[in-house]
C-alpha cells in the first residue's frame, strides 16, 4: 500500500491540479491577510472557505482522480498487489496531497504574517486540522461514489449532489425541523443531527473555539454539557475520525467485491 | 497449469459465463477466441482475479485463486488498453512496476532496445502515441520471467516491425516452456502462433483443440473460414430464436 | 464635590494626630485585645495593632478612632458573627487582615460594617473567608480604598457581597480587588458614588450590581468571569467609562445588563468574550460611544422597549451576532460604527462605506425564537437566508441600519 501511495502521491505532486489548488490557497491566505490586516477576521473568513470549499474540492478531485486513473488501476490489479492496498493507497495519495496543499498553501502566508506570535494560532491550527480531516472524509466519500458508479457522468453528479446536500440542503432541513418542532426538547436531536453531517460537525468543532461565548448562551443542559466541557471537542473529534473510517471501510469492502 | 471448473459470471442481468470448464496444460500458446461479448475478457480477468466469479473455481497449479493475490507473481498480463498515470515518465513507470514485483529478475533493458524505446524513456506517458504506449505496455509485461503470460489483444497499434518482434518474443517465451494465453481478432496472427484454440460462444466453451481439429470439425479448408462458419451458424441461430 | 470631603478628612487626620493618643495592642502590650483597646480609648485616639492573631468579634466602635494594623495583624472571628461595627463618624480602619466572619441566614454579618456614620476610611484591609465584606449602611462622605476581598462562596444563598452600599451618599470605592463572593460590589439606593479602578472577578452572581442608585460614576473597573456579569437596574444619570467586561459566560450571563436605566453615558468600555456584551431592557436615552465589542456571542441584545439610544463610534469585532432585537420596532440610532462583518465598499474613499450596514441578522431572530438553532451558526444555509433577509427585510426592523459604517476600526484612547 505504501508503494501505491508513494506513486499516486508522486504522480499528483506533479499534476497541475495540485498546483492550482495549492496556489489558490496561497493566494487566498495572502489576500485575506494583507487586504484586511486583521488576523481574527481572516480566520473567520477562512472557516467559511474551509467548511464549504474543502469538501467540494475533495469530492470533485477524488472522483476525478478515480476515473482518470481507471486504466492504470487495472494495470495495478493484474500485479501481485492486494486490492485494498491499491485503492487505499490511491485514496491516501489523493487525500494527503490535497491536505498538504491546503495546509502548506494556507500555512505559508500565515506563518509569514506571524501567526506564531499571535493568540489566533490555536484557532488557526484547529482550522487546518479540520480542513485536513474534511479532505480525508470527502475524498473517501468520493472514492466510494466512484467505486459504485462506473458511469463517469453519474459519478460526478452524485458527488456534487452529496456535497450540495451536506453543505446546504441538510442544514436547511435541519433548521426547518428545529423551528417546526420548537415546542419539544431538541438539544439531543440537534446534537445528533450535527454529528451525522461531517460538515456540520467540523463547523461545530470550530465554533467551540471561536464562538463559545454565543454557544454558551443557550440554556439546554445537554448543550451546556457538550459545549461547556471538553466533552464537545472530544466527541466531535471522535466522530470526525469515525467519518474518515467508515468510508475507508466501504472502500475496502466495495473494492474487494468489484469487477474490473 | 490452469484448471477452471463450472465457472459462472453475471453482470447485472447479463449472464456472461455460463459454466466454463477448462484445463490448460503447462507449456504452449493458447488462443482464446470468440465473438464480441462471448466472455473472453471476462474469462481472462477471472483468472487474474480482476473479476469475481459468481460460482465455480479457478485453480492455478492446484491452488485456488480466490482471495489470494500473491499468485499474480506468476502471471504477466498485458491489458487491452494501456493508460498510465500521465505525470510519470516511462522510466519511472518501469521502475515502479519493478518495485511492485520486487523479487523478480527483469529483462527490461533488452526489451527497451528491442522496441527502440530509449528516446522515450524520460518522456511523460501522457505525451506518448498509442503505439508507443503499447510498446511500453509490452515491455512491462515481458520484463518479468513468469511461467504464465496473458496477452489481451497484444497487436493493437503496433507497426509491422514491432509486430514481427512481438511474434518472435512470444515464440521465445514459448520455447522456454511457458504457458501463454492470447486473445486477438487478427486471425492470421492467431493461426501463425497458436498451438491450441479455445473458442467461446455465449459464455460456454464451444471448441477446444488445435487448428487442424477445428478445420475438421467445421469442414472448412482454412482457419479463417472455419472461424467464420462457427460465427455464421451462431448468428443464424440467433435469428431463428 | 469630592475635594471638600478630602479637605475635611485631611483636617480630621491633623486633628486627631495632634490631640489623640496612641494605644498599642499586642500579646505583650498593656492591651492584649483590640476590644480592650477600643474600650479604653477616647475619641480621636489611634490604636496600633501589632502583628499577631486576635480571636475577636463584635468590635463596636462608637467614637472617632483610627485602628491601624502593622504588618497585617489577623483578626479571626472564628465564624462567630460580625467583626467590626462602626457607629461613629471619622473612624478609620487600615492594614488589618480579617478572617472567618460568621455566616447566618438571618443576620448579614459583615467583616466591617459602617452604620449611619460620616467621614469613614477603610483602607488596605484584607478580608478572607467572609460572609459580607464591607457593608456601608446609611453612611456618607467616606472612602473604601485598596482593600482585598477574597471569598470562598459556593452557593448564592449562603454567601454575601464584597462591598455593599445601602442608602449611602457620596462615597468613593477605589482600587479594591474582590473575588469569589456573591456580588462583588452591590449598591442600593446610593447616590453620588464613585466606583473606580476596582477589579471584581470570579464572583458567584454579579461583579457589580446596583439598583435605584442615581448619579453614580463607574470608571476603569474590570469585571471578569462573574456568574452573571454586571447588572444595573432602575437608575438614572449613570456614567460608565473605561470599564472592561470580560468572559462572562453562561446562559443568563451578560457583560452588562441594563434594565430601566435612563439618561446615562456608556463610553470607552471594552466588552470581550461575553455571552452577551450588553443586554438592554427598557432603557432610554443612553449614549453608547467609543466602546469596543470583541468576540462576544451577542454584542448587544435589545429586548423590550428601548427608545432614543444612540450608538456611535463603537467598534464591533468578530461577534457571533452584532445586534439582536426581539421586535420589529426601532427607535435607536446607529451611526458611524465599525462593524468587522461589513462587506460594503467605499468608492469615494472618505472612510465611510457607501452601502448601509444592517447589524441585525435574520438568524439572530431565529435563534431568539428557537434557541437550539444556535448550533447552525455560520452554516452556509444560514448565510444564504441572512443574505436574502438583508436584501429585503421581512422579520428584522427595516430601518435599523448604520448609514455610515466605518471601514476602519476607531482607535480609542483607553487610559
Amino acid at each position: 500500500m505504501i508503494k501505491i501511495l508513494k506513486y499516486s502521491f508522486y504522480d499528483l505532486m506533479r499534476s497541475r491540479w495540485s498546483y492550482v489548488y495549492f496556489l489558490f490557497y496561497l493566494l487566498l491566505g495572502l489576500v485575506l491577510l494583507f487586504l484586511n490586516n486583521d488576523l481574527s477576521k481572516a480566520v473567520i473568513t477562512l472557516m467559511n472557505v474551509i467548511i464549504i470549499l474543502v469538501p467540494l474540492i475533495g469530492t470533485i478531485f477524488g472522483v476525478m482522480y478515480y476515473y482518470n486513473s481507471k486504466e492504470f488501476t487495472e494495470l495495478l490489479l493484474a500485479q501481485p498487489v492486494k486490492r485494498s492496498s491499491i485503492f487505499l493507497g490511491q485514496y491516501l495519495g489523493v487525500s494527503l496531497s490535497l491536505a498538504m496543499s491546503l495546509v502548506i498553501g494556507l500555512g505559508l502566508p500565515f506563518i509569514f504574517y506571524g501567526i506564531f506570535n499571535s493568540d489566533a494560532i490555536g484557532n488557526f491550527s484547529l482550522l487546518l486540522i479540520t480542513g485536513a480531516l474534511l479532505t480525508l472524509i470527502f475524498t473517501a466519500l468520493a472514492f466510494v461514489i466512484a467505486l459504485t458508479n462506473d458511469n463517469k457522468i453519474k459519478g460526478f453528479g452524485y458527488a456534487i449532489l452529496l456535497w450540495l446536500f451536506l453543505a446546504v440542503i441538510y442544514d436547511g432541513i435541519f433548521l426547518m425541523s428545529l423551528v417546526f418542532f420548537e415546542d419539544y426538547p431538541l438539544d439531543k436531536f440537534s446534537l445528533i443531527t450535527t454529528m451525522l453531517n461531517p460538515i456540520d460537525l467540523s463547523r461545530v468543532l470550530i465554533l467551540l473555539k471561536m464562538d463559545i461565548s454565543a454557544l454558551l448562551g443557550y440554556t439546554g443542559a445537554v448543550f451546556q454539557k457538550f459545549f461547556g466541557t471538553n466533552l464537545g471537542i472530544i466527541l466531535s473529534s471522535l466522530m470526525l475520525i469515525l467519518w474518515v473510517s467508515i468510508p475507508l471501510f466501504l472502500i475496502k469492502r466495495i473494492s474487494g467485491r468489484k469487477d474490473f | 497449469m490452469i484448471s477452471i471448473e463450472n465457472l459462472y459470471k453475471r453482470f447485472g442481468k447479463n449472464q456472461v459465463l455460463k459454466g466454463i470448464d477448462l484445463e490448460i496444460e503447462e507449456g504452449g500458446i493458447f488462443a482464446v477466441l470468440g465473438p464480441n461479448g462471448s466472455g473472453k475478457t471476462t474469462l481472462i480477468k477471472s483468472i487474474l482475479g480482476m473479476v469475481v466469479p459468481n460460482s465455480g473455481s479457478i485453480k492455478l497449479n492446484g491452488k485456488a485463486v480466490k482471495n489470494d493475490w500473491k499468485y499474480r507473481n506468476n502471471i504477466d498480463y498485458l491489458p487491452q488498453i494501456a493508460n498510465f498515470p500521465g505525470n510519470l515518465s516511462v522510466k519511472e513507470l518501469i521502475r515502479m512496476i519493478k518495485d511492485l514485483r520486487a523479487h523478480k529478475t527483469t529483462g527490461d533493458k533488452e526489451l527497451i532496445e528491442l522496441f527502440r524505446l530509449e528516446p522515450f524513456l524520460d518522456k511523460k506517458l501522457s505525451n506518448l502515441s498509442g503505439g508507443t504506449k503499447q510498446k511500453v505496455n509490452l515491455v512491462l509485461t515481458f520484463m518479468f520471467d513468469s511461467p504464465l503470460i496473458i496477452l489481451d489483444e497484444p497487436t493493437t497499434g503496433l507497426d509491422p516491425i514491432s509486430h514481427i518482434r512481438l511474434k518472435q518474443l512470444i515464440q521465445r517465451e514459448k520455447d522456454k516452456g511457458k504457458t501463454i494465453l492470447i486473445t486477438s481478432h487478427i486471425m492470421s496472427f492467431v493461426e501463425e502462433i497458436a498451438d491450441e484454440i479455445v473458442f467461446l460462444l455465449e459464455g460456454k466453451i464451444y471448441f477446444k483443440g488445435d487448428i487442424p481439429a477445428l478445420k475438421t470439425k467445421t469442414g472448412q479448408p482454412d482457419f479463417e473460414h472455419a472461424i467464420a462458419s462457427i460465427l455464421t451458424s451462431s448468428y443464424d441461430k440467433d435469428i431463428k430464436v | 464635590m469630592r475635594s471638600p470631603v478630602f479637605i475635611l478628612i485631611l483636617f480630621l487626620l491633623c486633628f486627631h494626630f495632634g490631640w489623640g493618643r496612641t494605644i498599642e495592642v499586642c500579646s505583650s502590650c498593656e492591651h492584649q485585645t483590640v476590644n480592650a483597646a477600643i474600650e479604653k480609648a477616647s475619641a480621636f485616639d489611634t490604636i496600633v495593632v501589632k502583628k499577631g492573631i486576635y480571636k475577636e468579634f463584635n468590635l463596636h466602635i462608637t467614637k472617632p478612632l483610627s485602628i491601624i494594623g502593622e504588618d497585617y495583624p489577623v483578626i479571626d472571628g472564628e465564624n462567630k458573627g460580625e467583626i467590626i461595627t462602626i457607629e461613629a463618624d471619622s473612624v478609620s480602619v487600615e492594614g488589618l487582615k480579617i478572617v472567618n466572619v460568621g455566616t447566618s441566614y438571618t443576620t448579614d454579618y459583615a467583616a466591617v460594617r459602617v452604620v449611619k456614620s460620616e467621614n469613614f476610611l477603610i483602607k488596605n484591609v484584607q478580608l478572607e473567608r467572609l460572609f459580607f465584606g464591607i457593608y456601608l449602611e446609611k453612611s456618607r462622605n467616606g472612602k473604601v480604598l485598596n482593600n482585598t476581598i477574597l471569598g470562598d462562596a459556593v452557593e448564592e444563598f449562603s454567601s454575601g457581597n464584597g462591598i455593599q452600599l445601602w442608602y449611602c451618599n457620596n462615597v468613593e470605592v477605589i482600587g479594591n480587588s474582590i473575588k469569589k463572593v456573591r456580588d462583588g460590589i452591590y449598591l442600593e439606593f446610593s447616590d453620588d458614588i464613585l466606583i473606580k479602578d476596582n477589579t471584581s472577578q470570579d464572583n458567584l452572581r454579579y461583579g457589580l450590581h446596583f439598583m435605584f442608585s442615581n448619579n453614580d460614576i463607574y470608571e476603569n473597573n474590570t469585571f471578569e468571569n462573574n456568574g452573571a456579569g454586571v447588572a444595573v437596574m432602575f437608575s438614572k444619570f449613570i456614567t460608565m467609562e473605561g470599564n472592561t467586561f470580560r468572559k462572562n459566560w453562561g446562559t443568563a450571563s451578560f457583560g452588562l445588563l441594563l434594565k430601566e436605566i435612563n439618561d446615562s453615558e456608556i463610553k470607552n468600555n471594552k466588552f470581550e468574550e461575553n455571552t452577551v456584551g450588553i443586554n438592554i431592557e427598557g432603557s432610554n436615552r443612553i449614549n453608547y460611544t467609543d466602546n469596543d465589542f470583541r468576540n462576544n456571542g451577542w454584542a448587544i441584545k435589545v429586548r423590550g422597549a428601548c427608545y432614543t439610544n444612540i450608538f456611535t463610534k463603537n467598534n464591533f469585532f468578530n461577534n457571533s451576532f452584532d445586534i439582536s432585537y426581539n421586535s420589529k420596532l426601532n427607535d435607536n440610532r446607529f451611526d458611524r460604527n465599525y462593524w468587522s462583518s461589513y462587506t460594503g465598499y467605499d468608492l469615494n474613499k472618505d472612510g465611510i462605506g457607501d452601502v448601509p450596514y444592517r447589524p441585525v441578522k435574520l438568524f439572530s431572530y431565529i435563534v431568539n425564537r428557537t434557541p437550539e438553532t444556535i448550533i447552525l451558526l455560520r452554516s452556509l444555509f444560514i448565510d444564504i437566508i441572512d443574505f436574502s433577509e438583508k436584501v429585503s427585510p421581512v422579520f428584522t426592523p427595516d430601518n435599523l441600519m448604520d448609514e455610515n459604517p466605518l471601514l476602519k476600526p476607531i482607535s480609542h484612547d483607553f487610559n
